[in-house]
């Protein structure tokens, strides 16, 4: 591993004390930047260590939001969400990925900006626009059954591996950052992850010194939630697709639909042509059927990964009806599928 | 002086930010009963805890835990009386080579905590119904960040499921 200096926030000092540039990195609980520091697909020559910044280790909740601090654990964010029932969704999406060991280091900030898993990313022989721009991508022509399929480019077709965005992204989740001169935004985490275009080395729109102090979920019923992970095996495996899917019925017909797909998009993917088609309609396999056509008509595969649109459509078939027969039988549910079953 | 406790001594923490907690077991402390596998936090056979939580000792820096309580399998038996974890793995012949079972026992160890906690599993929310059966699940499920390369997995499982049992009476 390369030699870096190290520096901490513990939420005192200002961030303008820190030599924040492009060859420092800020250090959460460690699980992906320390594995890529080790491989030097990372080699920062300063690290900020967050160990010390307890303040941002608590969930608030005020009358409209929950207020997530960046260093909460995905272990702890799991339990506190499994005991929201509209937050089932994050559960289960949290749940479904790593280790206990992984979840009880990692972070909710560190979690969303995790790096991709693309094998050739992590093979520091291989060709990859992200790690090294401007060197090519090998996936093309490759194996690329991990790949891709939404918001990709010639340069670049690797995945975003979170499960926690994914449901994130279902519920309109919100990131507050602060900037070294002191400033303080908010971006809608939809808008927050690039799609690679020419640049996939950057990945978002965050500031070399801006820093994730927390993320914010409004409090609002999301129905009946089913975060639903197809992958090579039942657990601590990556999603080849994955949907966090809720929504209420209500006289027959879709209402408050909140949708995203993992493992087929180079960010966390808001299938916005998708609930188009379904909110307010009554979700009948052709309905159904016509919402993933609508989407996967911007998708596209290379070789490996071509089982994606139709396992993507066989996953959505089957989440919403799934989640619209529990609601007809249990009228104005919340919480997780599997309630009440 | 920077330091973190190890099974209830407390350790100077190494000058070089480098060094892992699994790296600094091993090279500053010759403490060899974590073992390194792959060392990137895909086997758990380097899994210890860390003030109440097993974490991959591979894949966090010593000085990322100043000031914690790290217990490792040398910290696990009491009063020189093994943990019943290390009974139930011996009665249940739960490793072949045993290259993975001190990870798997100070995951275990933590796993209990996490059951008596009520902490939730992928599985405990997707299951409703109950039996030694749907507790095994859940326990693989658990335990999924610790391969064992024999494949003794349905023995640790059962030897797991003996101490919940033991603990329950």
């Amino acid at each position: 591993m390369q030699p870096f200096t190290l520096h901490h926030f513990n939420g005192e000092k200002p961030l303008s004390s820190l030599p924040l540039n492009k060859t420092s990195r800020f250090l959460a609980g460690g699980t992906n930047l320390i594995d890529l520091m080790k491989l030097q697909v990372e080699t920062p020559q300063t690290l900020v260590s967050l160990a010390k910044w307890e303040k941002a280790n608590s969930i608030i909740e005020d009358d409209n939001y929950y207020h997530i601090g960046a260093m909460v654990s995905n272990s702890d964010l799991a339990k506190f969400a499994h005991s929201q029932p509209r937050l089932s969704i994050l559960a289960q999406a949290l749940l479904s990925g790593a280790t206990v060991q992984l979840r009880n280091r990692a972070t909710t900030a560190g979690n969303l900006l995790q790096r991709t898993r693309c094998y050739y990313f992590y093979d520091t022989t291989k060709a990859c626009n992200k790690r090294e721009p401007g060197t090519g991508c090998s996936a093309f022509g490759s194996m690329n059954r991990i790949h891709a399929i939404f918001g990709t480019s010639e340069h670049c077709i690797a995945t975003h591996p979170s499960d926690m965005a994914v449901a994130m992204i279902a519920l309109d989740a919100q990131v507050n950052t602060q900037r070294a001169n002191g400033n303080t935004r908010q971006i809608a985490l939809r808008d927050l992850y690039h799609e690679p275009g020419d640049t996939p080395h950057i990945e978002t729109q965050l500031d070399e010194d801006e820093l994730i102090t927390h993320v914010s979920i409004k409090k609002k019923p999301n129905g009946t939630q089913y975060y639903h992970k197809v992958r090579d095996r039942s657990s601590y495996a990556f999603a080849l697709v994955s949907l966090a899917a809720g929504f209420k019925i209500d006289d027959g017909r879709v209402k408050d639909l909140t949708l995203a797909f993992g493992g087929v998009g180079t960010k966390p993917w808001h299938p916005h042509k998708a609930i188009g088609v379904l909110e307010g309609a009554e979700p009948t396999p052709d309905v159904i059927s016509q919402a993933a056509e609508a989407e996967l008509s911007s998708a596209k595969t290379y070789g490996s990964n071509d089982f994606k649109p139709e396992l993507l459509r066989r996953t959505l078939t089957k989440v919403l009806l799934e989640i619209a027969e529990h609601q007809v039988k249990y009228p104005g549910h919340e919480g997780a599928l599997y309630d009440n079953a | 002086m920077a330091t973190l406790n190890l099974n209830g001594k407390d350790v100077s923490l190494p000058d070089d930010p480098r060094t892992t907690l699994l790296d600094f077991l091993h090279q500053h402390l010759s403490l060899f009963g974590t073992k390194k596998g792959c060392d990137h936090g895909q086997c758990g056979a380097c899994t210890v805890i860390a003030d109440g939580k097993r974490i991959n000792a591979c894949l966090v820096f010593a000085f990322q835990l100043e000031g914690a309580e790290v217990t490792t399998i040398e910290g696990i038996s009491e009063g020189g009386n093994l943990h019943p974890l290390q009974h139930a793995f011996i009665e249940r012949d739960a490793f072949q080579c045993g290259y993975c079972t001190s990870g798997q026992i100070c995951s275990a160890v933590s796993l209990l905590r996490e059951i008596n906690n009520e902490d939730p599993s992928a599985v405990t929310y997707s299951q409703s119904r109950d039996g030694e059966a749907a507790m095994k699940e859940d326990i693989s499920e658990r335990m999924s960040g610790n391969l064992c390369r024999c494949g003794a997995y349905p023995n640790i499982v059962d030897a797991i499921t003996d101490v919940i049992a033991l603990e329950r009476q």
